[in-house]
């Protein structure tokens, strides 16, 4: 492991054309301190196996700081473990415990002000309040951190990885867990977030607010307290996401919230009490997503407009859609729905009369959530038979004109 | 009396309406489970079939069977034999060859292609409403001494049991909606069998929807050991206290 760490290092020497600075208990420096005081920009610390009780450590420089397998800083849950506030940092595969926990402060084990440039890579992160904490920050690159926190309540828990006010930022490869939001968002712009997984956060597995124009691809949301929220953002694009068991009285796959102008595409919707719930949202284009076994497939709530929803494989859902109301101003086309049972007499693959995916008894228990006692009741199949006869209480207008008749190839 | 029941047994199936039965519940649960592409589905379809046609059947068949076999238990009557003796063979009988055909008609199909927990819930569910039903109707048709007047009653409380009630616990649930109602569905749930199997089942699929505070209710409740026991223990007694009644009216009854 030494040698490759020597051959890392004259790579790096020869490319940065700083120094390296080692650190280690059994090395002339041994405290990380000492040597961030003694390095100037451009130079690189090596920080090897040892478990480094200093307290809080602050980098201003352009440092570049490496661990090795058993490096470990630890906050003995007193302090803020590392605070960066410069540009053209590295942190990079480094063990940071037992940051401290205060009500007042953002106390973070990885804390970034005012930076530009800093990459955070393959650090360990366990038993913290906030794991890495960003604020006014451009082009950060958070990939392959392993974040690990001990869920006790929303308020003693922080968020795993946490932006506000940044852009460009670019946070991919991680996996977070057991902190309050998985990875937390506001005012952040032209970002993207690829390939985490984020699971068993007591609250959001991700959480964001008034962040505009960013990418979410490939992440992996599952069994999260309350799913993901996002909430008052313009231009988000969400692809190939997969939204899982996100189980609880308010828990959704996704909560839209005053979003405009976004898409939703090929993501996966599995097991969710509710897969998509939409509130005051607008201009979403939703397709290609394949919505399966969830309690409700997607709720649309009557303050929506102009959402499209087309070529969406509905499969094995108790219920495909709810809305509180009659008004509906949203577009259905081209969908599959297990429950259609509609003909199609010219074979074009597209059923010939229209679906209806709200049924009486879905607007039943959204009036009086009692009655689920009568779910699947020979009663209540009745009632919603009757409903699609004559429709009395669900919204007229929600309807699929053009349902498919086989299942999409997604 | 196990000579007897096996007697009745014998008899039953030399009528071959059970055999028909057996049969049509076979190719119903064996096309259902072919034809959709995914067994949870087949096993929705299943569940309206044991809720509803498994009681229907159960009432029906046993009804005209106590009709049919009276000259039958007359004789048995004038023997040394205790009336309780008779009556349970009678519906020891009836019990077991209802309980075959679910076995074979459903239980084959429903291990053969998804032998899982909401599988296992299915065929606890109709062994239960078979047993329930067949009780039921021992009652309905001791009861009363003319045939069609049985059959009626009998037809009178499959219609309670499967539809009326659901209406009235509807009326209930939206007349007191501004109180907590949730604990009381449980109470509601546990007076018909065929709620409370309903219950049962989809507490095994349709577990995301349940997770309201309701559902939360339920889950905590019919999830756990102690609900599997309830639920165990509330369908024996909506076997044996029918049961029991039919037995106390058969033993004083003039025939």
């Amino acid at each position: 492991m030494k040698y490759f760490f020597t051959i890392v290092f004259s790579f790096l020497l020869l490319i940065s054309f700083g120094n390296t600075i080692i650190v280690g208990p059994a090395q002339p420096i041994r405290s990380l301190k000492k040597a961030i005081e003694a390095a100037r920009d451009k130079d690189t610390i090596l920080i090897l196996s040892g478990i480094y009780k200093e307290g809080s450590i602050i980098v201003t420089k352009s440092l570049t700081l490496i661990g090795e397998k058993n490096t470990v800083l630890d906050g003995e849950k007193k302090y803020e473990i590392l605070l960066i506030s410069g540009n053209n940092v590295v942190v990079k595969g480094i063990q940071f415990r037992n940051s401290g926990y205060s009500a007042m402060n953002d106390f973070a084990s990885i804390k970034l002000v005012d930076c530009n440039n800093v990459t955070l890579e393959n650090n360990t992160v366990i038993h913290s309040y906030f794991a890495i904490h960003i604020s006014n920050t451009t082009n950060a690159i958070i990939r392959g951190n392993k974040i690990t926190g001990i869920p006790t309540s929303e308020q003693l828990t922080g968020n795993g990885i946490h932006l506000w006010k940044s852009n460009n930022a670019v946070i991919e490869n991680n996996h977070i867990q057991g902190h309050r939001d998985g990875i937390y968002f506001e005012f952040v712009t032209q970002s993207q977030i690829r390939n985490n997984l984020s699971e068993k956060n007591i609250r959001y597995g991700l959480h964001f607010m008034f962040s505009n124009d960013d990418n979410y691809l490939h992440n992996t949301f599952r069994n999260n307290g309350a799913g993901v929220a996002v909430m008052y953002s313009k231009r988000v694009r969400m692809e190939k996401n997969h939204f899982e068991e996100n189980w609880g009285a308010s828990a959704y796959g996704i909560l839209l919230k005053d979003i405009t102008d976004s898409h939703i595409l090929l993501n996966t919707f599995h097991k969710n009490t509710v897969g998509v719930y939409m509130e005051g949202s607008s201009r979403i284009e939703i397709q290609k997503n394949s919505f399966k076994n969830n309690g409700w497939a997607i709720k649309v709530q009557a303050s929506c407009d102009d959402n499209i929803f087309h070529h969406n494989n509905f499969t094995g859902n108790s219920f495909d859609v709810g809305t509180n109301g009659t008004m509906v101003l949203n577009k259905f086309y081209n969908n599959y729905w297990d429950k259609y049972d509609g003909y199609d007499i010219n074979k074009d693959g597209i059923g010939d009369i229209s679906y209806h995916p709200v049924s009486m008894y879905s607007m039943i228990i959204e009036q009086n959530p009692t009655t689920l006692m009568l779910f699947r009741s020979f009663m209540v199949s009745l009632l919603d038979k009757a409903e699609k006869a004559i429709p009395s209480l669900t919204p007229e207008n929600l309807f699929d004109d053009k349902p498919m008749m086989k299942m999409l190839k997604l | 009396m196990l000579k007897l029941s096996r007697y009745v047994l014998y008899d039953i199936l030399r009528n071959k309406i059970v055999i028909a039965y057996t049969l049509f519940l076979f190719i119903v649960s064996f096309s259902m489970f072919r034809m959709e592409e995914n067994s949870s589905k087949a096993i929705l379809s299943l569940l309206n079939i044991v809720l509803i046609v498994l009681p229907l059947i159960s009432l029906i068949f046993t009804t005209i069977h106590y009709y049919n076999s009276y000259e039958f238990i007359e004789l048995m009557l004038s023997q040394p034999l205790s009336r309780t003796r008779i009556l349970l063979s009678e519906f020891g009988g009836v019990c077991i060859s209802l309980l075959s055909a679910f076995w074979i008609g459903v239980g084959v199909p429903v291990l053969l292609f998804s032998a899982d927990d909401t599988g296992f819930a299915l065929l606890f569910t109709g062994t239960a409403l078979t047993i329930v039903f067949t009780s039921i109707a021992f009652l309905a048709s001791v009861r009363s001494k003319d045939k069609a007047r049985g059959i009626g009653f009998a037809l009178l409380l499959w219609f309670y049991f499967a539809l009326i009630y659901d209406g009235l616990v509807l009326l209930i649930l939206f007349a007191f909606s501004d109180y907590p109602m949730e604990k009381f569905t449980l109470l509601l749930s546990a007076l018909n069998p065929i709620d409370l199997g309903r219950i049962f089942i989809m507490l095994k699929m349709d577990i995301s929807a349940l997770m309201g505070y309701t559902g939360a209710l339920y889950k905590d409740f019919f999830g756990s050991g102690k609900g599997v026991l309830f639920t165990t223990v509330i369908m024996l007694l909506w076997a044996a206290i029918p049961l029991w009644l039919a037995v106390k009216s058969f033993r004083k009854k003039d025939m």
